[in-house]
Protein backbone atom coordinates (compact mmCIF):
# COMPACT_ATOMS: atom_id res chain seq x y z
CA UNK A 1 0.00 0.00 0.00
CA UNK A 2 1.30 3.61 -0.74
CA UNK A 3 2.06 6.01 2.23
CA UNK A 4 -0.22 9.10 2.52
CA UNK A 5 1.72 11.88 3.64
CA UNK A 6 -0.41 11.55 7.27
CA UNK A 7 0.05 7.93 7.79
CA UNK A 8 2.14 6.85 10.99
CA UNK A 9 3.27 3.45 11.63
CA UNK A 10 1.72 1.38 14.77
CA UNK A 11 5.57 -0.35 15.58
CA UNK A 12 4.21 -1.81 19.26
CA UNK A 13 0.93 -2.67 21.37
CA UNK A 14 0.81 -3.60 24.66
CA UNK A 15 -1.92 -3.70 27.33
CA UNK A 16 -2.54 -4.77 31.19
CA UNK A 17 -5.45 -7.05 31.31
CA UNK A 18 -8.82 -5.30 32.71
CA UNK A 19 -10.00 -6.52 35.68
CA UNK A 20 -10.41 -5.30 39.08
CA UNK A 21 -7.01 -5.81 40.54
CA UNK A 22 -6.90 -3.24 43.32
CA UNK A 23 -3.61 -1.77 42.32
CA UNK A 24 -2.85 1.71 41.37
CA UNK A 25 -3.51 2.75 37.65
CA UNK A 26 0.77 3.75 36.78
CA UNK A 27 1.16 0.16 37.15
CA UNK A 28 -0.77 -1.19 35.15
CA UNK A 29 0.17 1.72 32.42
CA UNK A 30 3.68 0.43 32.76
CA UNK A 31 2.96 -2.91 32.28
CA UNK A 32 1.58 -2.43 29.06
CA UNK A 33 3.85 0.27 28.18
CA UNK A 34 6.52 -2.04 28.47
CA UNK A 35 4.36 -4.59 26.59
CA UNK A 36 4.32 -2.14 23.27
CA UNK A 37 8.10 -1.19 23.59
CA UNK A 38 9.04 -4.98 23.54
CA UNK A 39 6.57 -5.93 21.12
CA UNK A 40 7.84 -2.87 18.66
CA UNK A 41 11.65 -3.95 19.47
CA UNK A 42 12.46 -0.14 21.14
CA UNK A 43 14.17 0.87 24.25
CA UNK A 44 12.76 3.51 25.91
CA UNK A 45 14.98 5.70 26.01
CA UNK A 46 15.00 5.98 22.08
CA UNK A 47 11.40 7.32 22.93
CA UNK A 48 10.99 11.00 21.86
CA UNK A 49 7.57 11.55 22.88
CA UNK A 50 5.58 10.22 25.41
CA UNK A 51 1.51 10.95 25.33
CA UNK A 52 -0.33 10.12 28.51
CA UNK A 53 -3.74 9.81 28.89
CA UNK A 54 -5.44 11.50 32.00
CA UNK A 55 -7.66 9.88 35.03
CA UNK A 56 -9.24 11.96 37.19
CA UNK A 57 -10.43 9.39 39.56
CA UNK A 58 -6.31 8.74 40.49
CA UNK A 59 -6.22 12.49 42.09
CA UNK A 60 -2.82 14.93 41.11
CA UNK A 61 -0.96 11.40 38.95
CA UNK A 62 -3.67 10.49 37.53
CA UNK A 63 -4.07 14.75 36.03
CA UNK A 64 -0.78 14.49 34.72
CA UNK A 65 -0.40 11.37 33.40
CA UNK A 66 2.40 11.37 30.68
CA UNK A 67 4.91 12.87 33.30
CA UNK A 68 3.64 10.00 35.68
CA UNK A 69 4.45 7.59 33.14
CA UNK A 70 7.63 8.82 32.48
CA UNK A 71 8.91 8.79 36.38
CA UNK A 72 8.01 5.03 36.45
CA UNK A 73 9.63 4.07 33.08
CA UNK A 74 12.26 6.22 34.38
CA UNK A 75 13.27 9.92 33.19
CA UNK A 76 14.74 9.92 29.52
CA UNK A 77 14.38 13.43 28.55
CA UNK A 78 11.93 12.80 26.30
CA UNK A 79 9.52 15.38 25.95
CA UNK A 80 5.52 15.09 27.12
CA UNK A 81 1.99 15.47 27.17
CA UNK A 82 -1.15 14.95 29.18
CA UNK A 83 -4.40 14.61 28.08
CA UNK A 84 -8.20 14.34 28.97
CA UNK A 85 -11.02 13.76 27.22
CA UNK A 86 -13.13 11.62 29.28
CA UNK A 87 -13.55 8.29 26.96
CA UNK A 88 -11.56 9.81 24.22
CA UNK A 89 -8.39 10.51 26.24
CA UNK A 90 -5.99 8.26 24.60
CA UNK A 91 -7.51 9.28 21.24
CA UNK A 92 -6.29 12.75 22.21
CA UNK A 93 -2.79 11.59 23.09
CA UNK A 94 -2.79 9.13 19.91
CA UNK A 95 -3.48 12.57 18.02
CA UNK A 96 -0.46 14.62 19.95
CA UNK A 97 1.79 12.15 19.09
CA UNK A 98 0.88 11.80 15.48
CA UNK A 99 0.65 15.61 15.29
CA UNK A 100 4.76 15.51 16.69
CA UNK A 101 5.30 12.47 14.33
CA UNK A 102 4.27 14.13 11.28
CA UNK A 103 5.25 17.75 12.47
CA UNK A 104 9.25 15.87 11.83
CA UNK A 105 9.21 16.90 15.80
CA UNK A 106 10.30 12.97 16.69
CA UNK A 107 9.93 9.42 15.35
CA UNK A 108 9.23 7.36 18.40
CA UNK A 109 6.42 7.99 20.70
CA UNK A 110 5.02 6.39 23.16
CA UNK A 111 0.99 6.26 24.14
CA UNK A 112 -0.07 5.09 27.33
CA UNK A 113 -3.55 5.30 29.43
CA UNK A 114 -4.42 3.33 32.73
CA UNK A 115 -7.31 3.25 35.01
CA UNK A 116 -8.37 1.91 38.53
CA UNK A 117 -12.27 2.58 38.24
CA UNK A 118 -14.27 1.98 41.32
CA UNK A 119 -17.33 -0.20 41.78
CA UNK A 120 -20.71 0.74 40.74
CA UNK A 121 -22.02 4.07 38.88
CA UNK A 122 -19.61 6.42 38.17
CA UNK A 123 -20.28 9.70 40.15
CA UNK A 124 -18.80 13.21 40.10
CA UNK A 125 -16.11 14.91 41.50
CA UNK A 126 -16.25 14.95 45.05
CA UNK A 127 -17.43 18.09 46.98
CA UNK A 128 -20.54 20.39 46.95
CA UNK A 129 -20.03 21.51 43.21
CA UNK A 130 -23.19 24.15 42.61
CA UNK A 131 -21.69 25.49 39.11
CA UNK A 132 -20.74 22.00 37.52
CA UNK A 133 -23.32 20.11 34.94
CA UNK A 134 -22.06 16.58 36.17
CA UNK A 135 -22.47 17.55 39.67
CA UNK A 136 -26.10 18.88 38.58
CA UNK A 137 -27.41 16.19 36.65
CA UNK A 138 -26.53 13.34 40.00
CA UNK A 139 -27.95 16.08 42.26
CA UNK A 140 -30.83 17.71 40.69
CA UNK A 141 -32.14 14.54 37.93
CA UNK A 142 -30.26 11.50 39.94
CA UNK A 143 -29.02 11.16 35.85
CA UNK A 144 -26.55 8.41 35.89
CA UNK A 145 -25.09 7.12 33.41
CA UNK A 146 -27.15 4.26 32.86
CA UNK A 147 -30.12 6.49 32.49
CA UNK A 148 -28.26 8.10 29.35
CA UNK A 149 -27.54 5.35 28.06
CA UNK A 150 -31.24 3.59 28.30
CA UNK A 151 -32.65 6.86 27.26
CA UNK A 152 -30.96 5.73 24.08
CA UNK A 153 -32.18 2.45 23.79
CA UNK A 154 -36.00 3.27 24.77
CA UNK A 155 -35.91 5.90 21.25
CA UNK A 156 -34.23 3.06 18.93
CA UNK A 157 -36.91 0.63 19.98
CA UNK A 158 -39.63 3.31 19.36
CA UNK A 159 -37.96 4.62 16.28
CA UNK A 160 -36.07 1.42 14.61
CA UNK A 161 -38.31 -1.64 16.45
CA UNK A 162 -35.13 -2.62 18.25
CA UNK A 163 -35.95 -5.55 20.63
CA UNK A 164 -34.58 -6.74 24.54
CA UNK A 165 -33.68 -9.55 22.38
CA UNK A 166 -31.35 -7.59 19.61
CA UNK A 167 -29.92 -6.00 22.74
CA UNK A 168 -29.35 -9.67 24.29
CA UNK A 169 -28.14 -10.40 20.80
CA UNK A 170 -25.24 -7.90 21.17
CA UNK A 171 -24.02 -9.12 24.38
CA UNK A 172 -24.40 -12.58 23.54
CA UNK A 173 -22.38 -12.13 20.74
CA UNK A 174 -19.38 -9.99 21.90
CA UNK A 175 -19.22 -12.26 25.23
CA UNK A 176 -18.45 -15.07 22.44
CA UNK A 177 -15.65 -12.94 20.46
CA UNK A 178 -13.90 -12.39 23.75
CA UNK A 179 -13.39 -15.79 24.90
CA UNK A 180 -10.36 -15.98 23.69
CA UNK A 181 -8.93 -12.56 24.36
CA UNK A 182 -6.53 -12.64 26.89
CA UNK A 183 -7.00 -8.89 28.07
CA UNK A 184 -10.41 -9.34 28.05
CA UNK A 185 -12.14 -9.12 31.85
CA UNK A 186 -14.66 -11.28 31.41
CA UNK A 187 -14.13 -14.65 29.54
CA UNK A 188 -17.33 -16.41 29.77
CA UNK A 189 -20.49 -17.43 27.30
CA UNK A 190 -23.35 -15.49 28.10
CA UNK A 191 -26.59 -16.47 26.94
CA UNK A 192 -29.68 -14.48 26.20
CA UNK A 193 -31.70 -16.15 29.04
CA UNK A 194 -28.94 -14.56 31.49
CA UNK A 195 -29.17 -11.25 29.82
CA UNK A 196 -33.34 -11.65 30.16
CA UNK A 197 -32.76 -13.03 33.92
CA UNK A 198 -30.39 -10.17 35.12
CA UNK A 199 -31.34 -7.13 37.34
CA UNK A 200 -33.01 -4.08 35.47
CA UNK A 201 -30.49 -1.52 36.25
CA UNK A 202 -32.50 1.19 34.19
CA UNK A 203 -35.32 0.15 32.25
CA UNK A 204 -34.96 -1.04 29.46
CA UNK A 205 -31.55 -1.89 29.93
CA UNK A 206 -30.08 -5.17 32.31
CA UNK A 207 -27.08 -5.44 34.23
CA UNK A 208 -25.58 -7.44 31.11
CA UNK A 209 -26.61 -4.85 29.10
CA UNK A 210 -24.62 -1.85 30.72
CA UNK A 211 -20.49 -2.40 30.20
CA UNK A 212 -18.43 -2.82 33.93
CA UNK A 213 -15.95 -0.34 35.13
CA UNK A 214 -12.60 -1.77 35.52
CA UNK A 215 -9.15 -1.30 35.59
CA UNK A 216 -6.66 -1.78 32.83
CA UNK A 217 -3.88 -0.39 30.43
CA UNK A 218 -3.47 0.20 26.92
CA UNK A 219 -0.47 1.52 25.55
CA UNK A 220 1.01 2.09 21.65
CA UNK A 221 4.66 2.85 20.04
CA UNK A 222 4.02 5.16 16.71
CA UNK A 223 6.39 6.25 14.30
CA UNK A 224 7.37 7.61 11.32
CA UNK A 225 6.97 5.40 8.21
CA UNK A 226 10.29 5.80 7.32
CA UNK A 227 11.16 5.09 11.18
CA UNK A 228 9.04 1.64 11.07
CA UNK A 229 10.91 0.98 7.65
CA UNK A 230 14.73 1.69 8.71
CA UNK A 231 13.99 -0.55 12.01
CA UNK A 232 13.15 -3.22 9.44
CA UNK A 233 9.13 -3.24 9.24
CA UNK A 234 8.68 -3.05 5.68
CA UNK A 235 5.19 -3.05 5.74
CA UNK A 236 3.58 -1.89 9.44
CA UNK A 237 0.09 -1.16 10.58
CA UNK A 238 -0.90 2.30 9.93
CA UNK A 239 -2.88 4.60 11.59
CA UNK A 240 -4.41 6.65 8.47
CA UNK A 241 -7.08 9.19 10.08
CA UNK A 242 -8.00 10.36 13.37
CA UNK A 243 -11.04 12.32 13.88
CA UNK A 244 -11.85 14.00 17.20
CA UNK A 245 -14.37 16.68 15.80
CA UNK A 246 -16.96 17.98 17.66
CA UNK A 247 -20.00 17.97 17.14
CA UNK A 248 -21.86 21.10 14.75
CA UNK A 249 -24.63 23.10 16.07
CA UNK A 250 -27.41 22.37 17.07
CA UNK A 251 -26.60 19.33 18.40
CA UNK A 252 -29.92 17.78 18.96
CA UNK A 253 -29.31 14.55 20.74
CA UNK A 254 -28.64 14.64 24.88
CA UNK A 255 -24.94 13.74 25.43
CA UNK A 256 -23.85 13.32 29.14
CA UNK A 257 -23.61 15.08 31.31
CA UNK A 258 -26.09 17.62 29.23
CA UNK A 259 -29.19 18.65 30.88
CA UNK A 260 -30.84 19.69 27.36
CA UNK A 261 -30.33 19.96 24.12
CA UNK A 262 -29.00 22.89 21.65
CA UNK A 263 -32.32 24.05 19.86
CA UNK A 264 -32.98 23.83 16.40
CA UNK A 265 -34.75 27.28 16.25
CA UNK A 266 -32.66 29.56 14.74
CA UNK A 267 -30.67 26.98 12.23
CA UNK A 268 -31.48 23.26 11.66
CA UNK A 269 -29.82 20.58 13.01
CA UNK A 270 -26.98 19.45 10.44
CA UNK A 271 -27.09 16.74 8.33
CA UNK A 272 -25.31 14.17 10.86
CA UNK A 273 -25.48 13.85 14.28
CA UNK A 274 -22.29 13.58 16.31
CA UNK A 275 -21.39 10.44 16.33
CA UNK A 276 -21.71 9.76 12.69
CA UNK A 277 -19.77 13.09 11.94
CA UNK A 278 -16.81 11.54 14.63
CA UNK A 279 -16.79 8.25 11.89
CA UNK A 280 -17.46 10.65 8.31
CA UNK A 281 -14.28 12.83 9.08
CA UNK A 282 -12.18 9.97 9.60
CA UNK A 283 -13.56 8.10 6.15
CA UNK A 284 -12.87 11.57 4.43
CA UNK A 285 -9.28 11.55 5.78
CA UNK A 286 -8.16 8.18 5.07
CA UNK A 287 -10.02 8.19 1.62
CA UNK A 288 -11.83 5.05 2.70
CA UNK A 289 -15.52 4.25 2.97
CA UNK A 290 -17.42 1.81 5.31
CA UNK A 291 -17.45 -0.69 2.22
CA UNK A 292 -13.94 -1.10 3.03
CA UNK A 293 -13.84 -2.05 6.26
CA UNK A 294 -12.98 -5.60 7.33
CA UNK A 295 -13.99 -4.89 10.71
CA UNK A 296 -14.58 -2.39 13.44
CA UNK A 297 -14.10 -1.92 17.15
CA UNK A 298 -17.22 0.39 18.63
CA UNK A 299 -17.55 1.45 22.32
CA UNK A 300 -20.65 -0.72 23.32
CA UNK A 301 -21.02 1.55 26.81
CA UNK A 302 -24.75 -0.59 26.70
CA UNK A 303 -25.84 -3.23 23.81
CA UNK A 304 -28.09 -0.83 22.59
CA UNK A 305 -25.86 1.22 21.64
CA UNK A 306 -23.85 -0.81 19.73
CA UNK A 307 -26.96 -0.97 17.07
CA UNK A 308 -26.68 2.81 17.29
CA UNK A 309 -22.65 2.73 15.76
CA UNK A 310 -23.37 0.49 12.96
CA UNK A 311 -25.76 3.39 11.56
CA UNK A 312 -23.15 5.79 12.49
CA UNK A 313 -20.31 4.42 11.05
CA UNK A 314 -22.32 3.75 7.72
CA UNK A 315 -22.12 -0.07 7.91
CA UNK A 316 -26.21 0.13 7.08
CA UNK A 317 -28.49 2.69 6.94
CA UNK A 318 -30.06 4.37 9.80
CA UNK A 319 -33.45 1.83 10.92
CA UNK A 320 -30.67 -0.97 9.80
CA UNK A 321 -28.87 -2.05 13.06
CA UNK A 322 -31.46 -4.70 13.90
CA UNK A 323 -31.87 -6.60 10.44
CA UNK A 324 -27.67 -6.54 10.24
CA UNK A 325 -27.33 -7.80 13.42
CA UNK A 326 -30.36 -10.60 12.75
CA UNK A 327 -27.85 -10.90 9.60
CA UNK A 328 -25.03 -12.17 11.48
CA UNK A 329 -22.88 -9.70 9.13
CA UNK A 330 -21.62 -8.31 12.60
CA UNK A 331 -20.42 -11.75 13.86
CA UNK A 332 -17.11 -12.60 13.76
CA UNK A 333 -16.98 -15.00 10.04
CA UNK A 334 -19.92 -12.58 9.22
CA UNK A 335 -18.81 -9.56 6.39
CA UNK A 336 -17.84 -6.75 8.78
CA UNK A 337 -17.51 -8.29 12.45
CA UNK A 338 -17.99 -5.49 15.07
CA UNK A 339 -16.29 -5.89 18.31
CA UNK A 340 -13.76 -8.71 17.26
CA UNK A 341 -11.64 -8.08 20.64
CA UNK A 342 -15.17 -8.67 22.53
CA UNK A 343 -15.92 -4.77 22.99
CA UNK A 344 -16.86 -3.05 26.89
CA UNK A 345 -19.16 -6.09 26.97
CA UNK A 346 -16.27 -8.16 27.60
CA UNK A 347 -13.84 -5.87 29.26
CA UNK A 348 -15.51 -2.95 30.64
CA UNK A 349 -14.34 0.89 30.99
CA UNK A 350 -11.26 1.65 32.32
CA UNK A 351 -11.79 5.14 30.26
CA UNK A 352 -8.22 6.73 29.47
CA UNK A 353 -7.34 3.52 28.15
CA UNK A 354 -10.05 2.41 25.94
CA UNK A 355 -9.29 3.96 22.84
CA UNK A 356 -5.45 2.95 22.94
CA UNK A 357 -6.94 -0.48 23.65
CA UNK A 358 -9.34 -0.02 20.30
CA UNK A 359 -6.32 0.60 18.65
CA UNK A 360 -4.24 -2.33 20.00
CA UNK A 361 -7.06 -4.37 19.28
CA UNK A 362 -6.62 -2.81 15.45
CA UNK A 363 -2.96 -4.06 15.56
CA UNK A 364 -2.77 -7.20 16.36
CA UNK A 365 -6.53 -8.21 13.88
CA UNK A 366 -4.21 -6.51 10.96
CA UNK A 367 -1.34 -8.10 11.63
CA UNK A 368 -3.14 -11.52 11.99
CA UNK A 369 -2.03 -12.16 15.54
CA UNK A 370 -5.55 -12.14 17.12
CA UNK A 371 -5.78 -15.59 17.86
CA UNK A 372 -8.88 -17.46 18.78
CA UNK A 373 -10.65 -13.96 17.77
CA UNK A 374 -8.63 -13.38 14.29
CA UNK A 375 -10.98 -11.27 11.35
CA UNK A 376 -10.32 -13.10 8.05
CA UNK A 377 -7.79 -11.03 6.03
CA UNK A 378 -8.44 -7.81 7.90
CA UNK A 379 -7.23 -4.70 6.03
CA UNK A 380 -9.06 -2.00 7.31
CA UNK A 381 -10.75 -0.93 10.57
CA UNK A 382 -12.29 1.51 12.25
CA UNK A 383 -12.06 2.54 16.17
CA UNK A 384 -14.58 4.91 17.28
CA UNK A 385 -15.69 5.88 20.81
CA UNK A 386 -17.64 8.69 22.31
CA UNK A 387 -16.45 10.32 25.63
CA UNK A 388 -18.17 12.76 27.85
CA UNK A 389 -19.82 16.46 26.57
CA UNK A 390 -18.61 16.90 23.04
CA UNK A 391 -15.61 14.55 23.13
CA UNK A 392 -14.95 11.04 20.74
CA UNK A 393 -13.09 9.87 18.68
CA UNK A 394 -12.88 7.71 15.07
CA UNK A 395 -9.25 6.04 13.97
CA UNK A 396 -8.97 4.04 11.23
CA UNK A 397 -6.01 1.76 10.17
CA UNK A 398 -4.86 -0.15 7.73
CA UNK A 399 -2.10 -2.81 6.69
CA UNK B 1 -47.26 22.47 60.18
CA UNK B 2 -46.47 22.04 56.73
CA UNK B 3 -42.78 22.34 55.68
CA UNK B 4 -41.33 25.89 53.40
CA UNK B 5 -40.55 24.96 50.19
CA UNK B 6 -37.06 25.61 48.78
CA UNK B 7 -36.38 25.92 44.84
CA UNK B 8 -33.14 22.33 44.86
CA UNK B 9 -31.65 25.10 42.39
CA UNK B 10 -31.34 29.08 42.53
CA UNK B 11 -33.03 30.59 39.02
CA UNK B 12 -33.59 27.58 36.73
CA UNK B 13 -37.13 27.39 37.32
CA UNK B 14 -40.08 30.13 39.08
CA UNK B 15 -43.50 29.40 40.02
CA UNK B 16 -43.85 33.22 40.90
CA UNK B 17 -47.21 33.20 38.89
CA UNK B 18 -48.65 30.19 40.47
CA UNK B 19 -47.59 27.92 37.51
CA UNK B 20 -44.26 25.89 37.34
CA UNK B 21 -41.88 27.81 34.29
CA UNK B 22 -38.27 26.71 33.34
CA UNK B 23 -36.08 30.15 33.16
CA UNK B 24 -33.76 30.03 30.92
CA UNK B 25 -32.22 32.85 28.33
CA UNK B 26 -33.03 33.42 24.94
CA UNK B 27 -30.73 35.34 22.35
CA UNK B 28 -32.46 38.41 21.31
CA UNK B 29 -30.84 38.24 17.43
CA UNK B 30 -31.19 34.54 16.69
CA UNK B 31 -33.67 33.61 19.00
CA UNK B 32 -32.34 30.48 20.26
CA UNK B 33 -33.01 29.35 23.20
CA UNK B 34 -30.95 27.70 26.35
CA UNK B 35 -31.25 25.86 29.27
CA UNK B 36 -30.06 26.31 31.70
CA UNK B 37 -29.83 29.58 31.12
CA UNK B 38 -26.95 30.92 29.47
CA UNK B 39 -25.85 34.44 30.41
CA UNK B 40 -21.83 34.44 28.58
CA UNK B 41 -22.19 34.35 24.49
CA UNK B 42 -24.71 33.38 22.20
CA UNK B 43 -23.76 29.75 21.10
CA UNK B 44 -25.23 29.72 17.66
CA UNK B 45 -22.28 30.05 15.04
CA UNK B 46 -24.10 31.40 12.42
CA UNK B 47 -25.49 34.53 14.21
CA UNK B 48 -24.85 37.83 14.05
CA UNK B 49 -25.19 38.89 17.41
CA UNK B 50 -22.05 40.76 19.44
CA UNK B 51 -21.27 37.94 21.10
CA UNK B 52 -20.70 39.64 24.52
CA UNK B 53 -23.98 38.85 26.33
CA UNK B 54 -25.94 41.33 25.77
CA UNK B 55 -27.63 39.52 23.64
CA UNK B 56 -28.99 36.95 25.61
CA UNK B 57 -32.24 37.85 27.56
CA UNK B 58 -34.06 35.83 30.45
CA UNK B 59 -36.78 33.35 28.65
CA UNK B 60 -39.51 31.19 30.68
CA UNK B 61 -39.91 27.99 28.54
CA UNK B 62 -43.06 26.94 27.27
CA UNK B 63 -44.71 24.03 29.78
CA UNK B 64 -45.34 21.22 27.71
CA UNK B 65 -43.51 18.76 24.94
CA UNK B 66 -43.65 14.97 23.83
CA UNK B 67 -41.37 12.52 25.38
CA UNK B 68 -38.77 11.85 23.07
CA UNK B 69 -36.91 9.07 25.46
CA UNK B 70 -37.48 7.77 29.09
CA UNK B 71 -36.13 5.63 31.38
CA UNK B 72 -35.77 4.69 35.20
CA UNK B 73 -33.32 4.45 38.26
CA UNK B 74 -33.76 1.02 39.69
CA UNK B 75 -30.57 1.02 41.95
CA UNK B 76 -29.79 4.31 44.04
CA UNK B 77 -27.42 6.35 42.81
CA UNK B 78 -24.47 7.74 44.10
CA UNK B 79 -24.14 11.21 45.87
CA UNK B 80 -24.77 13.95 45.50
CA UNK B 81 -28.44 12.71 44.70
CA UNK B 82 -30.34 12.39 47.99
CA UNK B 83 -32.35 9.22 47.94
CA UNK B 84 -34.39 8.31 50.82
CA UNK B 85 -34.02 5.19 53.11
CA UNK B 86 -35.15 2.63 51.64
CA UNK B 87 -34.51 3.47 47.62
CA UNK B 88 -37.30 4.97 45.82
CA UNK B 89 -36.90 4.15 42.32
CA UNK B 90 -38.05 7.09 39.64
CA UNK B 91 -38.34 7.85 36.03
CA UNK B 92 -36.47 10.60 34.03
CA UNK B 93 -37.90 11.76 30.94
CA UNK B 94 -36.42 13.49 27.75
CA UNK B 95 -39.25 15.77 26.34
CA UNK B 96 -39.07 17.08 23.29
CA UNK B 97 -40.53 20.57 23.14
CA UNK B 98 -42.24 22.03 19.98
CA UNK B 99 -41.86 26.13 20.31
CA UNK B 100 -38.10 25.84 21.82
CA UNK B 101 -37.48 22.86 19.59
CA UNK B 102 -34.74 21.17 22.27
CA UNK B 103 -35.34 18.07 24.59
CA UNK B 104 -35.37 18.48 28.03
CA UNK B 105 -34.65 15.93 30.92
CA UNK B 106 -36.34 16.04 33.95
CA UNK B 107 -37.92 13.56 36.56
CA UNK B 108 -41.30 12.38 35.76
CA UNK B 109 -43.73 12.73 38.69
CA UNK B 110 -43.89 10.00 41.43
CA UNK B 111 -46.52 7.51 40.84
CA UNK B 112 -45.61 6.57 37.14
CA UNK B 113 -43.88 3.62 36.24
CA UNK B 114 -42.04 3.22 32.44
CA UNK B 115 -44.91 1.31 31.69
CA UNK B 116 -47.23 4.24 31.85
CA UNK B 117 -44.85 6.06 29.37
CA UNK B 118 -44.45 6.00 25.63
CA UNK B 119 -42.32 7.94 23.20
CA UNK B 120 -44.39 10.94 21.75
CA UNK B 121 -46.79 11.10 25.21
CA UNK B 122 -47.80 14.65 25.65
CA UNK B 123 -46.45 15.71 29.06
CA UNK B 124 -46.64 19.02 31.38
CA UNK B 125 -44.08 20.80 33.28
CA UNK B 126 -44.94 20.05 37.27
CA UNK B 127 -43.42 21.04 40.38
CA UNK B 128 -42.56 18.31 42.60
CA UNK B 129 -40.16 17.12 46.00
CA UNK B 130 -36.28 16.24 45.42
CA UNK B 131 -36.02 15.62 48.49
CA UNK B 132 -37.32 16.72 52.35
CA UNK B 133 -34.95 17.42 55.58
CA UNK B 134 -35.50 18.95 58.67
CA UNK B 135 -35.88 22.30 57.05
CA UNK B 136 -37.55 22.13 54.31
CA UNK B 137 -39.04 20.56 50.82
CA UNK B 138 -36.68 20.66 48.41
CA UNK B 139 -38.16 21.28 45.09
CA UNK B 140 -37.64 20.83 41.18
CA UNK B 141 -39.30 20.82 37.86
CA UNK B 142 -40.90 17.35 36.92
CA UNK B 143 -42.55 15.97 33.96
CA UNK B 144 -46.13 14.98 34.07
CA UNK B 145 -48.38 12.82 31.34
CA UNK B 146 -51.67 14.70 30.44
CA UNK B 147 -54.07 13.92 27.68
CA UNK B 148 -53.22 15.08 24.34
Amino acid sequence: MTDTNRDIAVLGAGMHQWGKWGRNFVEYGLVAARAALADAGVDHRDVGYIAGADTIRNGYPGFVAGATFAQALGWSGARISSSYAACASGAQAIANARAQILAGLCDVALVIGADAAPKGFFQPVGGERRDDPDWLRFHLLGATNPIYFALYARRRMAMHGATLDDFAAVKVKNAKHGLNNPYARYRKEVSAEEVAASAIVSDPLRLLDICATSDGGAALVLTSMEFARRHGVADPVRIRALSTVTPTFPKTVLDLPDFATDSAVAFAEPPRAFRSAIAHAAYEEAGLGPADLSFAEVYDLSTALELDWYEDIGLCETGGAEALLRSGATTLGGRVPVNPSGGLASFGEAIPAQAIAQICELTWQLRGQADGRQVEDARAGIAVNQGLFGHGSAIIATR
Amino acid sequence: MQKEQRPAVADWFTTEDGAIRLQGSRCNTCGTPYFPRNTLACRNPYCAAPKDGSELAEYLFSTRGRIWSYADARYKPPAPYISPDPFVPYVVAAVELEVEQMVILGQVVPGFTVDDLAVGMPVELALGTLYADEEAEHTVWMWRPVND
